[in-house]
């Protein structure tokens, strides 16, 4: 029970989806459902169902709810909605761990972010800085598809022609930032 | 006026001319940039969709490198993504000494300590701020007369911290925009969000913010932006967007310190605009036909 309300779970036992979804809950408690938020967000016409919609999920506790729409995938960072909450409640931080939490169950709608930000990641953790065409290709590699490259192809030949980035064959290996990445898995897997 | 300076990973690559032009017009105003030792990746809006440690402990290696730098100067930086990732960590493990714990037991593995001592300024903060609007007018030789340049924010260098403007009607460019010779086009869009990431996460939706800043910024002559992610939707999917709203959208997107750098008469190989995707003739033109002051 104890795991429930805050969120800690049991060290070293796999996180439920009410367990990972509670520390976010407490960040909402105090919305009035006043909406300002998704008159704020920019991307709310191309959500499913709006930022307010979901904090009203998650209160009711109907967190798998909340990962059959799309709309935390949708939350491109602005901090509109932080900015005009009227009770001052971090919302993209709410909509980056709720990203946070569809990475770690491997949720579907949010696949294709995931594999984006972890080929961008895997070229930091070797390199210590990202290159750009390496972590691309890793993209379209992990998305099996060769029908996303295409799309990009058009861009990436441009930027290749200015020399602003080379294409590389992604290197293996020990990396650079090896250690760091370890010891965070390590501390965010104990909390 | 001494900085350290934090490039970020696509100066070094994509934004190459942002990074060259900043340091060229910087280095004319006086002031005096340190690169940050041995810099890496400060995570970008990638760490963030993932995990939340890393997306404070990679910032915080380089805050903390720039510490053990030991020069007491604040560190600039000119992406706004960099920018607030690192603003992040300073304001955060102030607020949060547990995080800071955290951090530091992350940082343990590359022998580094955060003691957040030193303060991050985005480019244009320093530029606004610190540079006295005068000194850059007195360095204008070729000024933009009959230029109307459209300022655009972003969201990162303004929101959540509003430490330099406005975060909703943001207006700290325009002072630098008329010192340049040049008139502020007049639009509401100067803070609205670019769609970062999604262009490639959610083409989709990204491309209809793409489409909506483009077409409120059709009657100006070039947009001006201090953000590689903003720079690279706005400049790239041009055509993209204007298949999607049978338009034809054809204007520049070039960097503050570009716009500057043209002003200053800098050489071409310090401004870089052969760097950039799209430069109208039209646009070409103008820049031409101005007197030297
Ligand atoms: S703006 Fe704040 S209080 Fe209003 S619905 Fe959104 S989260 Fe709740
Ligand atoms: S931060 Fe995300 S949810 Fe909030 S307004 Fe911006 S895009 Fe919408």
């Amino acid at each position: 029970m104890k795991a429930a309300i805050d969120g800690s779970g049991e060290p070293g036992k796999p996180k439920t989806l009410e367990e990972r979804l509670a520390p976010v809950r407490k960040m909402l408690l105090a919305c009035i459902q006043c909406g300002t938020c998704s008159g704020s967000c920019p991307n709310a016409w191309a959500m499913d169902s709006s930022p307010r919609h979901l904090w009203r999920l998650l209160l009711t506790h109907n967190g798998e709810e909340i990962f059959k729409s799309r709309t935390f995938a949708l939350c491109s960072t602005c901090y509109s909605c932080t900015l005009r909450c009227p009770r001052g409640l971090p919302l993209t931080d709410a909509m980056s761990l709720l990203k946070q939490v569809a990475a770690a169950e491997n949720i579907y709608i949010y696949r294709r972010s995931v594999r984006f930000y972890q080929s961008f990641m895997e070229s930091v953790r070797r390199h210590g800085r990202v290159r750009e065409m390496e972590f691309m290709t890793l993209y379209f590699m992990s998305m099996k598809n060769p029908m996303i490259p295409l799309k990009f192809t058009p861009l990436g030949m441009k930027l290749m022609a200015k020399g602003k980035v080379s294409f590389e064959i992604p290197s293996k290996g020990s990396g650079k930032l090896d250690a760091l990445f370890r010891k965070a898995k390590e501390i965010e897997d104990q909390s | 006026m001494k900085y350290i300076y934090y490039p970020g990973c696509s100066l070094e690559g994509t934004a190459a001319e942002y990074s060259i032009s900043t340091m060229a017009v910087l280095g004319a105003l006086g002031v005096e940039l340190v690169e940050l030792d041995d810099w890496t990746c400060c995570g970008a809006t990638a760490a963030e969709g993932i995990s939340h440690l890393l997306s404070f402990a990679l910032p915080a290696r380089n805050i903390a490198v720039a510490e053990k730098m030991k020069l007491n100067c604040d560190i600039l930086v000119p992406c706004s993504a960099c920018y607030l990732n690192l603003k992040r960590v300073e304001h955060e493990t102030r607020l949060d000494p547990s995080l800071l714990k955290k951090v530091n037991q992350v940082l343990e593995t590359e022998n580094l300590v955060l003691k957040g001592k030193l303060k991050t300024r985005h480019l244009l903060d320093v530029l606004a701020s610190d540079i006295p609007v005068s000194d850059i007018a007195s360095r204008v030789i070729k000024p933009l007369e009959g230029l109307r340049i459209a300022p655009y924010y972003g969201c990162q260098c303004l929101r959540p911290y509003a430490v330099f403007d406005d975060p909703e009607e943001p207006v700290s460019m325009e002072p630098i925009i008329t010192a340049l010779g040049a008139s502020v086009y007049e639009w509401d869009m100067g803070g609205r969000c670019c769609g970062a990431s999604l262009m490639s996460t959610a083409p989709d939706a990204g491309i209809e913010l793409v489409a909506g800043l483009l077409e409120t910024a059709q009657d100006a002559d070039a947009v001006v932006t201090v953000c590689p992610m903003c720079q690279m939707n706005l400049e790239a999917y041009q055509k993209r967007a204007s298949k999607k709203r049978q338009m034809h959208y054809d204007i520049p997107v070039l960097y503050l310190p570009q716009l500057m750098g043209l002003a200053m008469g800098l050489p071409d190989d310090q401004v870089r605009m052969d760097l950039n995707l799209c430069v109208p003739d039209a646009f070409r033109n103008k820049l031409m036909a101005r007197q030297t002051a």
